[in-house]
């Protein structure tokens, strides 16, 4: 992948995306891909200062935010402004930029873990000055103004209009966001490969040898948060017009991490790495709203971890048969003393039922799932298991040898119990969860992530 | 050379610096004239490491003053002091070690250089002309190490080359910010003899054939007595000796300093 000019990479990633809006007409397929250009644009950014520096700046996301909530105070009713496209934008970046510079000055000689804390708290003080911001009473004199709209933010957002035309269509963004991302990426490799790129490596490496080599690494870092914050400044200003409103909640912690997880299973440090982190995680995430595919997910991440854990495979293929043994017995045991015990159905989450696949069947003569699982009254089985689990898994860390691999088959029959009965009607809390889970499995595999050159810190 | 040393390049006039209460630099005054090699020995923790740390603005002085052509160094951030002509190696080596021997050897070259960050993002013309400039700059330095840093190892990262050969890689960095004087920090530390008696030719070479004026820390004698013009020791942050290699190393305060008095060893 290395050896391959970015330039085709990029022609054939610009081309793929634009063409997406050609190929289908279908609403869901466009939404998410817009989505993931903005995340992809979002990533590309955040490299500068992660990748590239190596600042763990947290305060990433506000960026972004800041720069949609100034779009949607310049281009709503809030206030009544509605200025031409160029000057809205420019306005936009140009003070995105200039907050990522205000931002890194009073941090500017920290690094590590007191820039990450530092910048966390910029973070989450946006979150809630956007949150309180409905009631702003400047100077305290009593006159009280909204500013942010509060935790409902603003709406009624302008969309963009770009010679007369208004940009009313989901694609229209995905090609927006698309343009912006070919013009930026070819900037940022072009400072990348330049005295400016070069210095902020070697910032990275060596702040101190840097410095005496003449590299001034206060101003660097100060460049590379703010070259950052105006990536995500563009996008900030399609977030606003995109989603014809902005709230406060779109910018908070979990966002922060989309995209760090993006640039990190990407590769931090490498533009083509982020680019396929962010559109992997963004489409696993997605991927992941089913219920029926991220069963699959699950199971198929349970197999792989036990494969990789487990040795000799003899103890693999014992372990693998106790659990299915143990599952049926458990099956043909409560089947035959309380029947309605076996006789729940597999959930889809808000799909309903699944009863089709051989994996539904399978788990229907395996695991147990009394009748009416799923009714809110019958939670608390699934909770109790969920304890169990826990307390399995304790356990299964303080006792060794041959104990270890008893105790596996009833803790991997639980997990299963637990994912069918509670977790896979909780799509929020597991689409996080799995994601979490293949990261850390990608981690440990690949610790540079997928495009990214292996870094030495001490030899 | 004493006509070089009536105009030197750096001199440190009265300068001390102290770590809480422990005075590490007392009143201490060196003077490097052009195109000399200076050595500085002494014990280990004598403060050697620590002049060099001073004269790049690492640490600050608490009095006296560091003048490098006329000019006070003190105060300067230590980027300015290698835009003046002042450059260094590590005694603990500190190459960027994820970027390519090259890209070591262009990054140090930021100094040299102004193109702003967005005429190299439009590529303008200014950026393209230093960016030419850079890499001819680049081949020239690194070609001063002959065969030791050519062809293929340029495009490998730093991490992988050998020991010696960071040691150089230190050398011609250094010599890529422009500069003129070079501080070398125990260059031929950890070196086997051939490349020691190597690195002790290039230093040499790099005075009479790169122009540069080398201060040099070593602990090995040979390479001290080979190459140097005078030779300062150091103990305990004061000047205990200067003069030739000869001169020094037969003066009773330095052979005290190393070894211990005749007294301290026969009690």
């Amino acid at each position: 992948m290395n050896r391959i000019p970015q330039i085709f990479l990029l022609i054939a990633f610009a081309t793929g995306v634009a063409l997406i809006p050609v190929l289908t007409s279908n609403e869901y397929i466009l939404r998410v891909s817009a989505d993931t250009m903005l995340y992809v644009l979002l990533a590309t950014g955040l490299n500068v200062a992660v990748g590239w520096a190596g600042l763990l700046d947290l305060g990433y996301v506000a960026f972004y935010g800041f720069a949609a909530y100034l779009y949607a105070e310049l281009a709503s009713p809030h206030y009544g402004i509605h200025w031409p496209l160029w000057a809205t934008l420019s306005i936009v970046m140009g003070s995105t930029l200039l907050l990522g510079y205000l931002f890194a000055l009073p941090s500017r000689r920290l690094r590590g873990d007191y820039l990450a804390i530092v910048t966390l708290f910029f973070g989450q003080i946006f979150v809630t000055f956007t949150t309180q911001g409905y009631r702003w009473d400047w100077l305290g004199l009593g006159s009280i103004h909204d500013v942010t709209g509060g935790p409902t933010g603003l709406t009624q957002v302008d969309p963009w209009r770009i010679f007369g035309h208004e940009l009313t269509q989901v694609r229209d963004y995905l090609w927006a966001a698309l343009a912006g991302f070919v013009v930026i990426s070819i900037a940022l490799t072009f400072a990348n490969r330049s005295r400016t790129g070069r210095a902020w490596r070697a910032l990275r490496d060596d702040p101190l040898a840097a410095e005496v080599m003449s590299m001034p690494v206060n101003w660097m870092m100060l460049l590379a948060v703010a070259v950052g914050a105006g990536v995500a400044g563009y996008a900030g200003a399609i977030n606003g017009a995109y989603y014809q409103g902005v709230f406060p909640t779109s910018f908070a912690f979990p966002t922060l991490i989309t995209v760090y997880a993006m640039v990190i299973l990407g590769g931090a440090g490498s533009l083509p790495g982020v680019v396929v982190g962010a559109v992997l995680v963004n489409v696993t995430l997605e991927v992941l709203r089913n219920p029926d595919h991220s069963r699959w997910v699950f199971y198929v991440l349970l197999l792989a971890g036990l494969a990789a854990k487990i040795r000799p495979w003899r103890a693999l293929a014992a372990v693998l048969g106790g659990v299915v043994a143990f599952g049926l017995v458990v099956h043909a045991i409560v089947g035959a003393v309380w029947p309605r015990g076996t006789a729940g159905p597999i959930s889809s989450g808000i799909f309903g039922f699944t009863t089709h696949g051989w994996l539904a069947v399978a788990l229907r003569h395996w695991l147990v799932l009394p009748k009416n699982t799923y009714e809110v009254a019958n939670y608390q089985i699934g909770n109790v298991a969920f304890i169990t689990l826990i307390a399995l898994l304790l356990t299964l860390t303080v006792v060794k040898g041959v104990w270890r691999f008893v105790l596996l088959v009833p803790t991997i029959w639980t997990a299963a119990f637990v994912w069918e009965t509670r977790l896979i009607e909780e799509s929020p809390t597991t689409r996080p969860l799995l994601l979490g889970v293949i990261l850390i499995v990608l981690m440990t595999v690949r610790p540079q992530g997928l495009l990214g050159t292996p870094r030495v810190e001490i030899t | 050379m004493s006509t070089n040393k009536e105009d030197p390049l750096l001199e440190l006039r009265g300068v001390s610096l102290s770590f809480g209460g422990l005075r590490v630099i007392d009143d201490l005054d060196v003077a490097v004239g052009k195109h000399e090699i200076v050595s500085l020995i002494g014990p280990n923790g004598a403060g050697k490491t620590t002049v060099f740390n001073l004269i790049t603005g690492i640490y600050k002085p608490a009095a006296g003053d560091i003048l490098f052509e006329g000019q006070s160094l003190v105060g300067l951030p230590a980027h300015r002091i290698a835009d003046r002509g002042v450059a260094r190696t590590f005694q603990t080596l500190r190459l960027f070690l994820n970027m390519t021997v090259k890209e070591n050897v262009l990054a140090a070259q930021y100094g040299r250089t102004n193109a702003t960050l967005l005429e190299q993002m439009l590529q303008l013309p200014r950026a393209r002309r230093e960016e030419k400039q850079m890499q001819e700059r680049a081949a020239e330095q690194l070609a001063f190490f002959g065969e030791r840093l050519m062809g293929y190892r340029w495009n490998q990262p730093a991490y992988s080359l050998s020991y010696a050969n960071r040691r150089r890689l230190e050398i011609a960095r250094a010599m890529a910010t422009g500069a003129r004087l070079l501080l070398l920090d125990e260059p031929a530390a950890g070196m086997n003899p051939v490349e020691t008696q190597e690195i002790t030719e290039l230093i040499g070479k790099l005075r009479d054939d790169g122009g540069y004026t080398i201060l040099l820390i070593e602990h090995d004698m040979h390479v001290i007595e080979g190459i140097s013009d005078r030779v300062v020791a150091l103990d305990h942050g004061v000047k205990i000796a200067e003069g030739s290699f000869e001169e020094v190393a037969t003066d009773p305060r330095v052979v005290e300093a190393y070894l211990g008095t005749a007294e301290a060893t026969t009690k």
